[in-house]
């Protein structure tokens, strides 16, 4: 029971840091006033590029800068449309995830010929599970052992780097001039600009973090959790993931807890197909799937608290003149 | 007209044009990337969709979703509402279509199963954008966040249904019982016959019919009700509309009910006219390319079909590419989609201020023209 029980809270781990990322990035571009329900396309593009260079030179890390860059890109159209050009925010976001999908899928298949999937990757080309010191050793250790074995020690570097990140996030956002300046033009952008900061610039920064971590989430499906790209891979955990923004009302450590939260449902998803509870027998495996986007909509509707976007959040800034 | 304004001709003519000619501009290098020719590609495009009888009539079977997708895109962008949803309120509506033809198609004719399974169908639908509706109107969240939920709850529904419920016993396919000659609509081969063509494999049936005549209801409804001028007034200012004495609540929950029930109308082709039955996944996607429907048809009936018949052609050209160059794959349509709602939504206003410089600039010169004469008498 209490195995099982780590093993469960050991894949809630994993299956949460795609979201992590992503979550993440979602905070900085809209704490500045862009929303973005693009973080999928990205993800899933960059998802592509880590897999496609990673198979091509062998090695992880340029695959994961392929995977950055290429969302990068991605963030900037994005941000090029809603900052320069003023266009809605929606669509952009609408726009970036039908071209990262088809894109990925069309290159993918002309390129290795495998019905859009990249060939297998060697570990060379991967994050593979890093095992602490001691690990081996303590495993037979009751209680301790087990948390340590499977649930500290054993991951990829990416997961280190995504609690790291959140830590990170946080100074950042609520202990920076850049994260003070960051909030305030997500609130009030006109503020931001008669104290003489850019309001361009600032959500041009904002937007290119957001194509970084994206970056990171996309090459975690594909270099870390999985071995290669498959089509459609990031399969709406961009979604999820900006569930668990708004779930965490845009503040980084609650992002964390949210995160691990939906990747708990994930796991447990997984684990409870087939199983038959003493009372109420099977439960469907649906209900568990939908819950996030449940218990997104009541936080939304104000049932359980409130969650409240940034003020300035999906409107363009025109300067008055 | 003033400096700065455009013809309407060059406002819903010329830069929608523009916008979808930077659109596939992108297309064509996207196609010459993966080492094909894009002339070539257009040519067979054109051919698959409209060159022979069964292709244009997979071309109209396609246009015909889009043309309800796109319709209830642009009813919820008159009342100032994005309904990314159309997706799951299509596939929710394939609920009620089906529940109609279960329980009708072996005691009635399809003409009687057809307007309640459209009903039911509309009914689901409305209900599903309703849901979102009433949460942005009277608990405040976002409409846009709230959709898209939605579409994933539906898919979580709508698997927990095919696969718990509808279910034949024994089967293992998660779809419902094929439905009898009452659950089924006719074909319009007559339609194609008339014109000597032959509809082949095609299932364009008459909800092509009903798609047209929610296109003409719908342009009536926007410009020519109370209600719509309502609707039309809160999309280009709420502040005046509740100034004016309307209820912006009331009209979001009845714009998004009937955004959700045209989306839901979809379901009627699918269901009734091309499966026979429910199953998994029939909207493909139809939804979506809603979005992209409304924007390229600037959220106006005549565009939309017009626009709904492109992104059909689209479809259907795009599975003739497929199958004849081994390069390039349905994901093509999919890459396309996203071109065309990046430049014909996002940038929708990316050539714009050039184009009012050359026209104020033309107006200008015209006008020096004219003065120059009377400065002389």
């Amino acid at each position: 029971m209490f195995g099982n029980f780590i093993l469960l809270l050991d894949s809630t781990v994993r299956l949460s840091m795609p979201l992590l990322f992503a979550a993440l990035a979602g905070l900085y571009s809209e704490r500045s006033g862009v929303f973005d329900i693009g973080l999928e396309g990205k993800m899933l593009a960059a998802a592509f590029a880590a897999a496609a260079v990673g198979v091509l030179t062998g090695s992880v890390w340029l695959g994961l800068l392929a995977g950055i860059g290429i969302s990068v890109f991605l963030a900037l159209v994005h941000g090029f449309a809603c900052i320069t050009a003023r266009g809605n925010q929606i669509v952009a976001g609408v726009a970036i995830n039908f071209l990262a999908a088809g894109l990925t899928a069309l290159i993918g298949h002309a390129y290795f010929q495998r019905g859009g999937r990249t060939p297998g990757l060697d570990d060379d080309a991967r994050f593979i599970p890093i095992n602490w010191p001691g690990a081996e050793a303590l495993r037979d250790v009751p209680i301790i052992g087990p948390i340590y074995f499977e649930l500290i020690s054993g991951h990829n570097l990416l997961v280190y780097i995504g609690f790291l990140t959140v830590a990170v996030t946080w100074f950042v956002v609520f202990r920076t001039r850049f994260g003070l300046r960051l909030r305030a033009v997500g609130e009030n952008p006109a503020a931001v600009d008669t104290a003489g900061i850019s309001v361009t610039l600032m959500r041009y920064q904002a937007v290119i973090i957001c194509g970084v971590l994206c970056g990171f989430a996309g090459a975690y499906l594909s270099t870390a959790q999985s071995a290669s790209f498959v089509p459609n891979m990031s399969a709406g955990k961009g979604f999820i993931a900006l569930a668990a923004l708004i779930f965490a009302k845009w503040r980084p450590v609650p992002v964390l807890y949210a995160c691990l939260l939906f990747g708990f449902l994930d796991a447990l998803g997984i684990r409870l197909q087939g199983y038959a509870f003493p009372v109420i027998g099977e439960v469907p495996v649906q209900i568990i799937q939908a819950l996030p986007y449940i218990l997104t909509v009541v936080l939304l509707a104000g049932f359980i608290g409130r969650a409240d976007p940034p003020k300035a959040g999906g409107v363009p800034y025109v300067k008055e003149r | 007209m003033s400096r700065g304004e455009l013809p309407r001709w060059v406002d819903y003519g010329l830069i929608p044009l523009l916008n979808l000619a930077a659109a596939f501009l992108v297309a064509g290098l996207v196609v010459i990337a993966v080492g094909e020719n894009p002339l070539e590609a257009v040519e067979l495009m054109l051919f698959g969709a409209f060159g022979y009888g069964e292709g244009f009539g997979f071309t109209l079977y396609y246009a015909t979703n889009f043309i309800f997708t796109g319709l209830a895109v642009a009813v919820a962008f008159h009342a100032g509402l994005f309904n990314i949803g159309g997706e799951g309120q299509a596939y929710v509506a394939g609920l009620g279509v089906a529940i109609v033809c279960l329980l009708l198609d072996r005691f009635v004719p399809w003409w009687i199963t057809a307007p309640f399974a459209l009903m039911a169908g509309a009914a689901f639908g409305a209900f599903w954008a309703f849901v979102p509706g009433y949460l942005q109107a009277k608990r405040g969240s976002h409409i846009v966040i709230t959709t898209i939920m939605f579409n994933f709850i539906a898919a979580a529904l709508m698997t927990y249904m095919l696969v718990n419920v509808l279910r034949q016993p024994g089967s293992m396919a998660p779809e419902s019982r094929t439905f009898e000659e009452g659950g089924r609509i006719p074909r319009i081969d007559w339609l194609f016959e008339w014109f000597g063509g032959n509809l082949g494999g095609a299932q364009t049936n008459i909800s092509l019919f009903l798609a047209l005549i929610m296109a003409f209801a719908v342009w009536v409804f926007i410009w020519r009700t109370r209600l719509g001028y309502r609707m039309r007034t809160l999309g280009q200012n709420p502040t005046a509309a509740v100034y004016a004495g309307m209820r912006p609540p009331r009209l979001i929950m009845i714009a998004m009910a009937i955004s959700g029930g045209l989306a839901g109308m979809m379901a009627l082709n699918e269901i009734m006219g091309v499966h026979g039955r429910l199953i998994l996944e029939f909207a493909g996607g139809a939804g979506f390319v809603g979005i992209a429907v409304a924007l390229m048809g600037r959220a106006h009936p005549v565009g939309i079909v017009l626009a709904a018949l492109l992104f059909g052609a689209l479809y259907q050209g795009g599975a003739e590419l497929a199958f004849s160059m081994p390069s390039i794959t349905r994901d093509m349509i999919i890459a396309i989609q996203g071109l065309v709602i990046l430049f014909a939504g996002a940038l929708e206003g990316l050539f714009r201020p050039a184009i009012v410089r050359i026209f104020d600039a033309m107006r200008d010169a015209r006008k020096r023209g004219n003065d120059a004469p009377q400065a002389a008498e």
